[in-house]
Order: structure tokens, then C-alpha cells, then sequence
């Protein structure tokens, strides 16, 4: 097991809000992602008709596009700190399987996705295997 | 478009989600080992990382699946792409057992077969979330109309 930093392992609280910062920051970087491809279409459609140049101006003339890059990268380097203090065996399950279920819930609240209950026991079996993969 | 059960070739973007995330994880992870520890101090190292052949192959597949990742969100919903990210998970796990020969302890096949479950569970749902009408969104609207008056310009 790899243990950084192993001088002072941070806290309940501390490691709880390292983990939260991480599936907070993916969950608004994946939720503004995907309202923003769903905003500029499909893009195969885009493709067929523009070609590469025009189905990527499509994704970087977007700005709700830049805005979920923003929140993944701080997602990413929010990963980072907490991999810096805490353990990995901790932090890449947690974050993962929480992330999946976060997701559900702001696809539902923010994109109006039809989470149904096939979706929810994909999500939590999603969750709980990812968990016990990672573990 | 909304597509309530997807193209083959659609079924093909996610496979390429799933697949090239954790290959991509995969290589990164076999070039960095191979090279020597890397200080802060000495940035220039880590540039000159990026040419060797593991990792150049690994930042491409993480750029194709970034760009299957997009795809798959314009005409899926987050809720029935993000199961395929995760199925990676087990693609890394079973090419860890059958290609590196590496033992799979109870708990891995449990997680191995609960997201199965539960991306079988989503792929025989629809893909994406019906709006009232076919109703598109404004900011697709406005996309559409561009395109439209760039096809219409002589060239």
C-alpha cells in the first residue's frame, strides 16, 4: 500500500472534504460537458455535413464546453492533493464509485435526464462494483 | 437527433470510450515506470517524456477517448455514457488476468460482474431522454442555423 506523506495522515473531515472537493468539481465538469454537446448536437450529424474543421468548431466555439474542462481539470488536480495526502487504495474508489451516483442526481436536477429506476440500480451497481474493483 | 436505440457504429464510439481511457492509463503508466525518477527541478525531462513511444501511444488513445467521449454526450444521455467509462475498469481487470497473468481475488470478480450488471441494465434502455415535441435546445438551434448558412455559401 502506498502511503504519502506518511508522516500525518489528515483526518476524518479533512480526508471527507479532500474526497468531496474531487466528486464535486468532476460531477459540475461532467454535468457542463455534456450540456454542452447536447447544446451543439449531434456531432456525427455535424461531422457528415461540416467535416472534422466544422464539427470542431462546434465543440471549441462553446463556452458551457470550456466551462466543464475547467471544472474536470480542478477535478484532476484536486485528485492530486488528495493523492498527496491520502492513500490511493482510498481516494481513486471513493472518488469514482461517489462520482457515479453524484452524476445521476445532477443529470436528473440540472440536465432533466430521465433518470429511471433502470438507470439508479445501473448507477448503484456501477458504484459498488467499481468500489470493490478498486478496493 | 434522438436516437432511442443506437447505431451499430454509435455502439462502436462507446466501445472506443470504454476501451481507450484505461489503455491509455495503461501505457502513461508503462512509460513512466520505464524512465528515471523525474524531479520538479528538472521540467524539461517531463516534455522530453511525452516523445518516447509508450507515451506518445498513451496521450493518443486518451485524446481518441476524449473524443468518443464528446461524441457519445451529443446524442446520449450523461446517465447511459458514464456506465461505459466505467466498464473500462473491467477491461483493464480482465486483460490484467488473461494477458498479464495477474491473480483476480474474489472481491475484483464481484465488482467485475455488478457493473456488467449494471451497464447491461442501461444499454437495454433508451439512449437518450425524450424532450416534449422533439423540442431541440436553444443553443442546438442556433448551431444548426450557423451551419446551415455556412452550407448555403458558395464556395
Amino acid at each position: 500500500m502506498i502511503v504519502p506523506n506518511s508522516a500525518a495522515q489528515p483526518g476524518f473531515w479533512t480526508a471527507t472534504a479532500m474526497i468531496a472537493a474531487i466528486v464535486l468539481a468532476s460531477t459540475a465538469g461532467e454535468v457542463l460537458t455534456a450540456a454542452a454537446m447536447k447544446s451543439i448536437g449531434d456531432l456525427d450529424e455535424i461531422h457528415a455535413r461540416s467535416g472534422m474543421k466544422g464539427a470542431i468548431r462546434a465543440v471549441v466555439t462553446c463556452p458551457l464546453f470550456f466551462a466543464g474542462v475547467f471544472f474536470l481539470a480542478l477535478a484532476f488536480f484536486s485528485l492530486l492533493f488528495a493523492l498527496n495526502h491520502l492513500n490511493l487504495s482510498l481516494v481513486a474508489p471513493a472518488s469514482a464509485s461517489l462520482t457515479l451516483v453524484t452524476n445521476a442526481i445532477a443529470a436528473k436536477l440540472f440536465l432533466k435526464e430521465n433518470v429511471d429506476r433502470r438507470r439508479w440500480t445501473a448507477a448503484v451497481l456501477v458504484c459498488i462494483g467499481v468500489y470493490f474493483l478498486a478496493h | 437527433m434522438a436516437h432511442q436505440r443506437l447505431l451499430p457504429r454509435q455502439y462502436m464510439i462507446l466501445g472506443l470510450v470504454a476501451v481507450c481511457a484505461p489503455l491509455g492509463d495503461t501505457f502513461l503508466s508503462r512509460g513512466m515506470t520505464r524512465l528515471p525518477a523525474i524531479a520538479l527541478a528538472h521540467p524539461a525531462s517531463l516534455i522530453a517524456a511525452v516523445f518516447t513511444p509508450w507515451i506518445a501511444l498513451g496521450i493518443a488513445l486518451l485524446i481518441g477517448f476524449f473524443a468518443s467521449y464528446l461524441t457519445a454526450l451529443s446524442w446520449a444521455d450523461l446517465t447511459y455514457v458514464l456506465p461505459a467509462t466505467a466498464f473500462g475498469n473491467v477491461i483493464v481487470a480482465l486483460l490484467s488476468r488473461f494477458w498479464l497473468q495477474e491473480p483476480i481475488s474474489l472481491e475484483r470478480w464481484a465488482g467485475i460482474v455488478l457493473i456488467t450488471v449494471g451497464v447491461g441494465f442501461v444499454a437495454h434502455g433508451p439512449s437518450l431522454t425524450e424532450r416534449p415535441g422533439g423540442e431541440k435546445q436553444p443553443a442546438f438551434a442556433a448551431q444548426e442555423a450557423a451551419l446551415q448558412i455556412e452550407e448555403e455559401q458558395p464556395r
